[in-house]
């Protein structure tokens, strides 16, 4: 891991490592789309200023512990199709401590932790993977000899934010489902004190996470967040409300079982337990590795609301959810919809006819009168 | 032809072409009627309004065959022309409403189907009966000018005798009719605004038509000069009280239906009506043409309000009229306009009728 | 001769008054009610989610277009119109919300089949409020005249209908019942006999208190209506904007019943009249 104290800039940096400017700007662009809204960094701009915005910052140091997860949201993270990528994450940000692609194990990666700790005391974004679970004091995990709920006090009062990737280190995920009995929990119920930004989803997007570090890096403030802690830029909309198949909802045609003709047309799959109506992800718009279309309900499954607490692992995968929230407003009318209005051009026409009448009439009837005084025919 | 008959002609010419266009086009190109309002000025105007003005030929009917008053035998020609004129460019404009007018024969044919209950099917019968009427009263005027030909000679004593029956007809017609276009607006029921829609409308309509009459034969009359001005200051303050009597009538009626307290909310509604009232009592204290006129202002103004503006088909809808609608109404006055000076100047109308004075 | 014109004429205006006034509540026509075979829809506002599936299928059923004037896309009517004889609405408040299905109410005493001259809007079999576009010449007093604004006309055509729901009123002869209620997937519309659909509705209340707001729309509002309506909430966000008891035509009828009793007055008084003139035309005119 490059940690050259004397530029660490991205852009000098990516100089270094011999990444090509068109890889980096084709990435660029890729951010602008993956997180268009609302981010400080990427909002309305071209790649090319993205680039030169980026190429500035200083390399974030991202220090990833792992909990109770299955490590798919390291893997969405490098699971991507364009062979450049990976490396350019590794140079984008400084990880500077992940137990899956780090080369130390053992002593080596307790040591790496605490140099990496000190080296950038106060300013590096910890993210956290996984669960951690607290029943029983907290005895389901030890890593290396030491609790997992301690490893987290003590790494997470060091740093300047906690990221929760996906849904375990947001609110449980599965590790929480069905009886829950090692009482796992999402990070930002242990942590008190530091800005945590949840990243529900199993896995998330690996785009958000990488907009929310670079955000972090350049701002030292986490992007908007909703009342979860979850980034609005990337989860302030239902599935339902950004669904491709929403027109089919809207038209009333559903696939009633897998393999139907309407299943089979691509119908909307609401009535084989969808819950998108009550899902708040993006994956509609940003699918995943890279293909469009990757996601379950691209696919032909129903969304069973993988970043949702009390939907995802919690509601059956087939049962129908209710609406609650009917959201887009252009989809249905108004109860007492606006009818086009006045024409201001029949107005005018007709004020002028009016003003002419009553000027005609008070000439006329001014006429009336004076021939009423003399009472003469005409 | 003077400038001003020529200028007529060009108005009634340019409301031809429109309502080929019209006829060709549909109503709702052309029109800015809507399903929020379905009825827009070619109702509320040319044909309410309209007819109202047209009674001139009713209330000196009801004078001179009713009361006897002979002195205002010499009115009753050119009051029998406007409102056979107003009544034929009333069923016209009816026609020109109306979405299939191709089955507009079928009303007065097709009896089985009659449906006795509505007040629509008393109006458009009554205006066809009424304007053949109309016309049948003014045929004496149109056949004096050949006095002597073959159809005068034959038909003018046929006429006359049966004159009685045909005058009757010339009175109880229009007043069934005017009440009944009153009727019209009440199956508009919870739609119609309180301070409009009350049990009395059709007398209201009833009361205010006959003073209309009255004022617009003072209003004709003073611009042909052939009348005393005592007759027509009769006629004016015959029209004034009746219409001070109707103004009271509507008061009381407001308190006794409770909805008095709206007269003071000075929204559009209790403004149009303030501007009625004011309109209605004008008369009292302006004796001359101008009270005659803002009379017909008042009666006009009651028509259009019961019929456009008391009429709230709720939230989200407007109306107002389009251009080639106002157009067309244009054009349809000034069609009658010109025809009412061709047919004064061709026949003899304006010289007293023929056979009263005998 | 004087004195008896003068009492004569002193009678008509006394007889005419007499029938104006005569009281209106004599006259009242009895109030129509719903027939034995009456059949209607029930909606349950609670249960709709809005799929808008009774909207497609009505169209396919009616043969009507898609109404795309509003996005050149979707059918997107924002109301009935000449396109829809259906619509699913919204209704967005605080913190509430309700869908809300529009089309004919099949009125027990429909105003626009008392206002249409020639019948061409009747009240046919099962009570079901037909339209037949024969004896129809356009005159939109029919539109005036319906509280729910229901009967919407075809503005964009020059050869123009009335176009409104007649309750599938072909399926229905053929023993199959209409075409939204068959296909929605919530079972929010439902059809069946209106007392038997009255009863469910208080039921439903019934069972659920809390989620229902208490009263069963078209039960007795503007003189009863087939198509009856549950909701949980107040009916006039949804737009029913009148509760009052009395069907429209009843009250206009009766008026104007009381002001013609038929044609008896007219006649009496063309009668009348014509007798009075006869007698005038006897006299000189000078004669006062």
């Amino acid at each position: 891991m490059n940690k050259d104290p004397h530029d660490n800039t991205i852009a000098a940096h990516l100089k270094r490592s011999g990444v090509n400017r068109r890889d980096f700007l084709s990435f660029c662009g890729k951010l602008a789309v993956a997180a268009p809204f609302g981010l400080a960094i990427t909002n309305g701009l071209t790649p090319e200023a993205i680039a030169a915005e980026i190429g500035a910052i200083r390399r974030p140091s991202v220090i990833w512990l792992h909990f109770q997860e299955c490590t798919g949201c390291t893997e969405t993270l490098l699971r991507t199709s364009e062979p450049d990528l990976a490396d350019l994450l590794f140079n984008v940000i400084s990880l500077d401590y992940h137990e899956t692609v780090m080369a130390a194990s053992g002593h080596d990666a307790h040591a790496a932790l605490e140099d990496a700790m000190k080296a950038n005391d106060g300013k590096f974004i910890c993210v956290v993977e996984g669960a951690i679970p607290t029943k029983n004091d907290g005895k389901y995990l030890f890593i290396g000899g030491k609790k997992g709920t301690d490893i987290l006090q003590e790494v997470t009062s060091r740093a300047a934010a906690v990221v929760s990737m996906g849904s375990c280190a947001s609110w449980g995920g599965v590790a929480s489902a069905g009886s829950n009995p090692t009482g796992a929990v999402g990070a930002i119920e242990l942590i008190k004190g530091k800005p945590v930004v949840n990243l529900p989803g199993c896995p998330p997007n690996p785009y958000t996470f990488l907009a929310v570090a670079l955000q972090v890096a350049k701002t030292g403030k986490p992007p908007a967040l909703d009342a979860l802690n979850r980034p609005k830029f990337a989860y302030d909309r239902l599935i339902h409300d950004h669904c491709p198949r929403r027109p089919h909802f809207d038209a009333g045609r559903f696939a009633k079982s897998f393999g139907d003709e309407g299943h089979s047309q691509g119908w909307c799959l609401y009535r084989l337990g969808c819950k998108g109506p009550v899902t708040h992800a993006a994956c509609s718009t940003r699918s995943f590795n890279e293909i469009p279309d990757c996601w379950p309900i691209g696919i032909g499954h129903p969304c069973f609301g993988c970043t949702e607490k009390g939907v995802g692992f919690t509601l059956a995968l087939h049962d129908t959810v209710n609406i609650d929230r009917p959201m887009p407003p252009d989809a249905y009318p108004a109860i007492f919809p606006e009818h086009k209005g006045i024409s201001p051009l029949a107005t005018g026409v007709a004020g002028a006819v009016a003003g002419a009448l009553l000027v005609g009439g008070v000439i006329g009837s001014r006429k009336a009168g004076d021939s009423e005084n003399t009472e003469t025919k005409e | 032809m003077s400038r001003s008959f020529k200028a007529l002609l060009a108005l009634a010419a340019l409301g031809v072409a429109l309502i080929l266009w019209r006829l060709y086009a549909g109503l709702g190109v052309t029109t800015a009627m809507s399903d929020g309002y379905p009825w827009g000025i070619w109702i509320a105007f040319d044909v309410v309004t309209g007819t109202a003005l047209a009674c001139g030929g009713y209330a000196v009917a009801i004078l001179v065959y009713i009361l006897n008053r002979g002195n205002y035998h010499p009115l009753i020609r050119p009051a029998i022309l406007t409102s056979a004129l107003g009544y034929s460019i009333a069923g016209l404009s009816v026609v020109l409403d109306i979405g299939r007018w191709w089955n507009v024969w079928k009303v007065p044919v097709m009896i089985r189907n009659w449906n006795v209950n509505s007040v629509l099917l008393e109006v458009a019968l009554c205006i066809m009966a009424y304007t053949v009427v109309l016309w049948i009263e003014l045929t004496p005027a149109i056949l004096e000018k050949w006095p002597d030909s073959a159809i005068s000679r034959r038909a003018l004593p046929i006429l006359d005798k049966s004159l009685v029956w045909i005058a009757a007809l010339g009175i109880v017609l229009p007043t069934m009719r005017q009440s009944s276009l009153g009727s019209l607006m009440l199956l508009s029921g919870p739609k119609l605004h309180p301070l409009w829609n009350t049990p009395l409308l059709p007398l209201f309509f009833l009361a205010t038509c006959l003073a209309m009459g009255y004022a617009i034969v003072v209003f004709e009359s003073r611009s042909h000069g052939r009348v005393g001005g005592s007759v027509l200051r009769t006629l004016q303050q015959i029209a004034t009280w009746s219409v001070f009597i109707f103004v009271v009538a509507r008061f009381i009626d407001l308190g006794l239906r409770g909805e008095i307290t709206r007269i003071l909310t000075l929204d559009l509604y209790g403004v149009m009506f303030w501007a009625e009232t004011a309109l209605f009592l004008a008369p009292l204290f302006l004796k001359d043409l101008r009270g005659a006129i803002l009379l017909l202002l008042a009666g006009a103004l009651y028509r259009f309000d019961t019929f456009l503006v008391a009429f709230d088909p709720g939230p989200g809808w407007s109306y107002f009229p389009s251009v080639p609608e106002i157009f067309i109404t244009i054009g349809l006055i000034a069609f009658e306009l010109a025809a009412y000076v061709l047919i004064v100047k061709t026949f003899p109308i304006l010289g007293g009728t023929a056979h009263q004075e005998n | 001769m004087k004195t008896d014109r003068r009492s004569l004429l002193k009678g008509i205006a006394a007889a005419t008054a007499a029938v104006s006034a005569a009281p209106i509540t004599a006259l009242a026509r009895p109030r129509k009610t719903a027939g034995a075979d009456a059949v209607g829809m029930l909606y349950d506002a609670t249960k709709c989610i809005g799929c808008k599936t009774c909207v497609v299928a009505c169209k396919e059923e009616a043969g009507l277009p898609a109404d795309t004037r509003s996005n050149r896309l979707y059918d997107a009517p924002d109301g009935l119109n000449e396109y829809t004889k259906n619509v699913i609405q919204l209704y967005k408040g605080d913190n509430e919300y309700s869908y809300v299905k529009k089309q004919c109410m099949h009125c027990i005493d429909p105003a626009c089949v008392g206002a249409c001259m020639l019948g061409a809007l009747k009240k046919g079999d099962y009570g079901v409020v037909s339209y037949e576009a024969d004896t129809c010449i356009g005159c939109r007093y029919c539109e005036v005249a319906c509280p729910f604004n229901v009967p919407k006309f075809e503005w964009s055509k020059s050869t123009p209908k009335i176009v409104k729901c007649e309750l599938c009123k072909e399926r229905l002869a053929k023993g199959l019942e209409p075409a939204c209620t068959t296909v929605c997937p919530a079972k929010a519309i439902i059809f069946g006999k209106r007392d038997q659909l009255l009863k469910e509705a208080h039921d439903r209340i019934d069972r659920n208190p809390n989620l229902y707001f208490p009263k069963v729309y078209g039960e007795e509002e503007l003189g009863g209506t087939q198509v009856l309506y549950l909701s949980h909430v107040p009916f006039e966000k949804l737009g029913f904007r009148f509760d009052d008891k009395r069907a429209v035509p009843d009250v206009q009828q009766t008026i104007q019943h009381g002001v013609y009793q038929g044609f008896a007055a007219p006649i009496a008084l063309y009668a009348v009249l014509g007798a009075v003139i006869f007698r005038n035309r006897k006299k000189s005119p000078d004669e006062e």
